[in-house]
């Protein structure tokens, strides 16, 4: 009997070790799994699973470490990378991962014929990638001359195989930020011969091949995705987890049921009205993270196309009682658009000043309120953005004596009206950073960016924040921070609120090599169970 | 009968016709396209994706194109926001789990609202009646959104007899369904229960019952052969309506249980703007619900000896 139980608990014991198994709710069924069409943080943490790129985030501070790429050198100008690949990188078939695997990948999300969404991100910083990506036929010409100018503009871009395992990449400018940005899924490589093969079913269960620490193994679209370890990937020694399961559960309060229940071990976002008791638990992980919340202000509308507006409303919130008492996840609040990025430090903002807000109003031609026109701020519909607006708005009330009205609108409706017709007075915003860099944040300002909603336009500004990738540090930090006040002090464009902070449920005592870190990205290759 | 069939076949073409070109153009009017999100996208690369969809052509040709995609090859098109995914494919994989689902739940509210329903009607007034007719009131005005969440506290927070979520293919099985079938169930089964009471009541006054009383009939005889068959038309009738509500229905249940069922894609869809998939939806939907009224015609005509086709 005794030796059964030993035996028994034996065979427990290796079954501690041997299960590795981890399920996370992934919030949502992913769009997609081809690294060219994906987009979003779901696809990621997938993508991350399956491929890897020529670097990939360092589970701690979220910047590059050698993925695909063992090293990589910039030329003296900062114009020209060339990663040396390893020579053990290996597809799922065994292929070996080439420097041709890359230009493939590249090209493939540049093509227009693709639709990649994501095909601006490698037009941010690789020469010639906008060129091919914006080619469109002209109808006047022969469908060969068409076919001539669109391989001539995909052999300009600025991707190169110099041999097998020797990649050069020209930028479009020396964006200091590039090799972190290489980690993600746009800059994936992808297997021609088996998107030749299967077209676009290559991606599906059992035809699947990829570079990553994990493999496709079943697929039941909204219902669960699962991956098991790869044993071709090149550091598979190193990889712990035998498999994860993907769950799309959209209700987070039925994700925190299961969490809580033990049925998934990591639930990316919590339930935010259960925030009072969540927050007292061990296994609660908070973050900042490199994302701002903040209203727009429409500078081509009155009243808020007067700066002195724009000042007071902005001057006139108490932030610290609004993150303390209404947002609670620990939010920091925000008088800036950048977040703490260092080495670069963001100028000082508007503070909460009623006097002075009260002052600006006046002088705007409304004492105390009075005479001041109707003013709507929008926002997309969700009981968290409501609350806030409602604070704004009594803040508004209290402070300076003015009504303001809120209205809500369905997501897609809320895009229409604020981005494409810019038809609003002050709009919600959020805005999380593609990669660990100001350049993130400010660029979207600029007179023709498509993101600038609020219409804002200030040729100095545009100026400063073009010419200061041509800067080197910490020239470049200054030009920036003096960008940036121009924008959030001078013209007061927006009115930043909080920084995001990222918010998951996951066991850190059960689970290692899971750390919190400004880009909330967790690569699986480093997670293993303690 | 066979013409009556025929002809009842044939009126439903015109019907889904109108109800595709309405909801196709419809959609196209709400504010918001498929490819809009916080981060816009550059022209270039929005034109691309137009392009890659025949979006870019005028609203009627795309119309034609989907008519003739839809009805010619019954190709609902890619889906936009599943890029992976056809809408054929989608819904294939969806509707059966939620046909599957609304089927068992009807079976339960049948078996027990029929049963709860007759024991009422025999026991009239006495605590059976009070019983179930306060279950089933219960039933009737609580809405899913309360009882699924309340029973997932119970069975699955407090006593951990079942899991919270899942389907009956993960590795929980088929105890899965047990929590979903029964939310599910509920209101159908208020609904069945309060139906065949009152129709058995009818029943039993009526005056074929007092005959076959009379002739000495045995009283599990008159209840079996002449109540039942009589008092059950009328629950006949609203199976139909009930199968395609049921399965329409269960957006609710789906999300609280977390069923990959059509009903959840359904809602997702709309919001993405994912015009494709909600026009394969509302097809499959009406389908179903103008079948299964099809269907409830037909097996009436069976059933009661009254309705003649011609």
């Amino acid at each position: 009997m005794k030796r059964v139980l030993i035996i028994l608990f034996a065979l427990m014991a290796v079954g501690g070790l041997v299960a590795q198994d981890f399920i996370m709710n992934n919030n949502t069924e992913p769009q997609s799994l081809d690294p060219s069409l994906i987009q979003g943080v779901p696809e990621h943490h997938i993508y991350m699973s399956l491929f890897e790129g020529l670097v990939i985030n360092d589970p701690k501070t979220a910047h590059a470490l050698p993925g695909v790429a063992e090293k990589w050198s910039t030329s003296p100008d900062g114009m020209t990378l060339t990663f040396n690949l390893r020579h053990n990188a290996k597809w799922s078939d065994g292929h070996p991962v080439t420097a041709q695997d890359f230009v493939y990948g590249w090209l493939r999300t540049l093509d227009p014929d693709t639709g990649a969404q994501y095909a601006y991100m490698i037009g941010m910083v690789v020469k010639g990638a906008n060129d091919f990506n914006s080619f469109a036929p002209d109808k006047n010409k022969s469908d060969a001359d068409n076919k001539a100018a669109k391989e001539a503009l995909r052999a300009a871009v600025g991707v190169v195989a110099k041999d097998n395992y020797t990649l050069v990449v020209t930028l479009s400018s020396p964006a200091p930020y590039a090799i972190d940005m290489m980690a993600h899924y746009a800059f994936s490589p992808e297997p021609k011969w088996a998107i030749d093969k299967y077209g676009s079913e290559w991606i599906k269960p059992g035809k699947f091949i990829g570079d990553g620490p994990f493999v496709l193994k079943e697929w039941a679209p909204q219902d669960h995705i699962k991956v098991v370890k790869s044993n071709t990937y090149w550091d598979a020694r190193n990889v712990h987890l035998k498999s994860i399961t993907f769950l799309p559960i959209e209700d987070n309060k039925v994700a925190y049921n299961k969490f809580e229940n033990g049925e998934i071990d990591w639930d990316y976002g919590v339930p935010l009205d259960l925030l009072d008791q969540i927050k007292l638990r061990a296994d609660y992980q908070v973050a900042p993270e490199v994302g701002t919340y903040y209203f727009i202000f429409n500078t081509k509308r009155a009243p808020v196309d007067n700066v002195l507006v724009r000042k007071a409303l902005s001057m006139a919130v108490d932030k610290k009682t609004l993150v303390d008492k209404i947002t609670k996840g620990g939010q920091v609040v925000a008088d800036t658009i950048t977040p703490d990025m260092p080495p670069y430090k963001a100028p000082a903002g508007n503070p909460y000043n009623v006097a002075e807000a009260k002052k600006l109003l006046a002088q705007a031609g409304y004492p105390d309120g009075k005479g001041f026109p109707p003013l709507t701020i929008i926002y997309n519909t969700s009981d968290a953005h409501k609350k806030i607006c409602e604070y704004v708005q009594a803040q508004w009330k209290d402070n300076l004596g003015i009504d303001v009205s809120l209205q809500n609108v369905e997501w897609k409706t809320f895009l229409a009206q604020r981005s494409q017709q810019h038809d609003f007075q002050v709009a919600r915003a959020g805005w999380i950073g593609d990669y660990l860099d100001p350049q993130t944040f400010l660029d979207m300002f600029e007179s023709d960016s498509g993101n600038n909603d609020g219409q804002y336009t200030n040729a100095k500004y545009d100026n400063l924040v073009k010419n200061d990738l041509k800067e080197k540090s910490p020239q470049r930090e200054k030009t920036m921070a003096e960008a940036e006040k121009m924008l959030i002090h001078d013209d007061q464009a927006i009115m930043p609120i909080y920084f995001y902070v990222s918010q998951s449920m996951i066991d850190t005592r059960k689970w290692g090599g899971w750390f919190n870190n400004p880009l909330d990205i967790h690569n699986w290759k480093f997670i293993y169970k303690k | 009968m066979m013409k009556f069939i025929i002809r009842r076949l044939l009126s439903l073409i015109p019907t889904m016709f109108i109800i595709i070109t309405l909801s196709f153009f419809l959609i196209h009017i709400a504010p918001g396209g498929p490819f809009s999100g916080e981060k816009k996208l550059p022209p270039h690369v929005l034109a691309n994706i137009l392009k890659k969809y025949h979006m870019d052509e005028p609203l009627g040709a795309q119309y034609l194109r989907y008519l003739n995609d839809v009805i010619l090859h019954f190709d609902l098109g890619p889906s936009y926001r599943y890029e992976d995914q056809s809408v054929n494919g989608l819904i294939s994989a969806t509707m059966p789990r939620s046909i599957f689902l609304g089927f068992v739940s009807l079976l339960l509210s049948v078996a027990l609202g029929g049963a709860a329903g007759i024991i009422s009607a025999l026991r009239q007034n006495k605590w059976q009646d009070y019983l179930s007719m306060s279950v089933a009131v219960i039933g009737i005005s609580v809405p899913l959104f309360v009882i699924g969440p309340v029973i997932q506290l119970i069975f699955a927070m407090q006593l951990h007899w079942l899991p919270v979520t899942g389907w009956i293919n993960s590795r929980a099985g088929w105890v899965t369904l047990i929590m979903p079938a029964v939310t599910l169930a509920f209101p159908y089964f208020a609904y069945i229960a309060r139906l065949s009471r009152g129709s058995v009541l009818e029943v039993l006054r009526s005056d074929y019952i007092r005959t076959a009383r009379a002739k000495g009939l045995k009283e599990s005889v008159v209840i079996g052969k002449h109540v039942l068959k009589g008092a059950m038309l009328p629950v006949v009738s609203y199976l139909g309506p009930a199968f395609a509500g049921i399965i329409t229905g269960s957006i609710v249940v789906e999300t609280v249980f977390q069923i990959p069922g059509v009903g959840r894609i359904f809602v997702q869809s709309a919001l993405n703007r994912d015009y494709t998939l909600i026009m394969g939806d509302i097809i499959t939907y009406s389908a179903v619900l103008v079948f299964a009224n099809f269907l409830v015609d037909v097996i009436y005509g069976f059933l009661d000896p009254r309705i003649a086709y011609k």
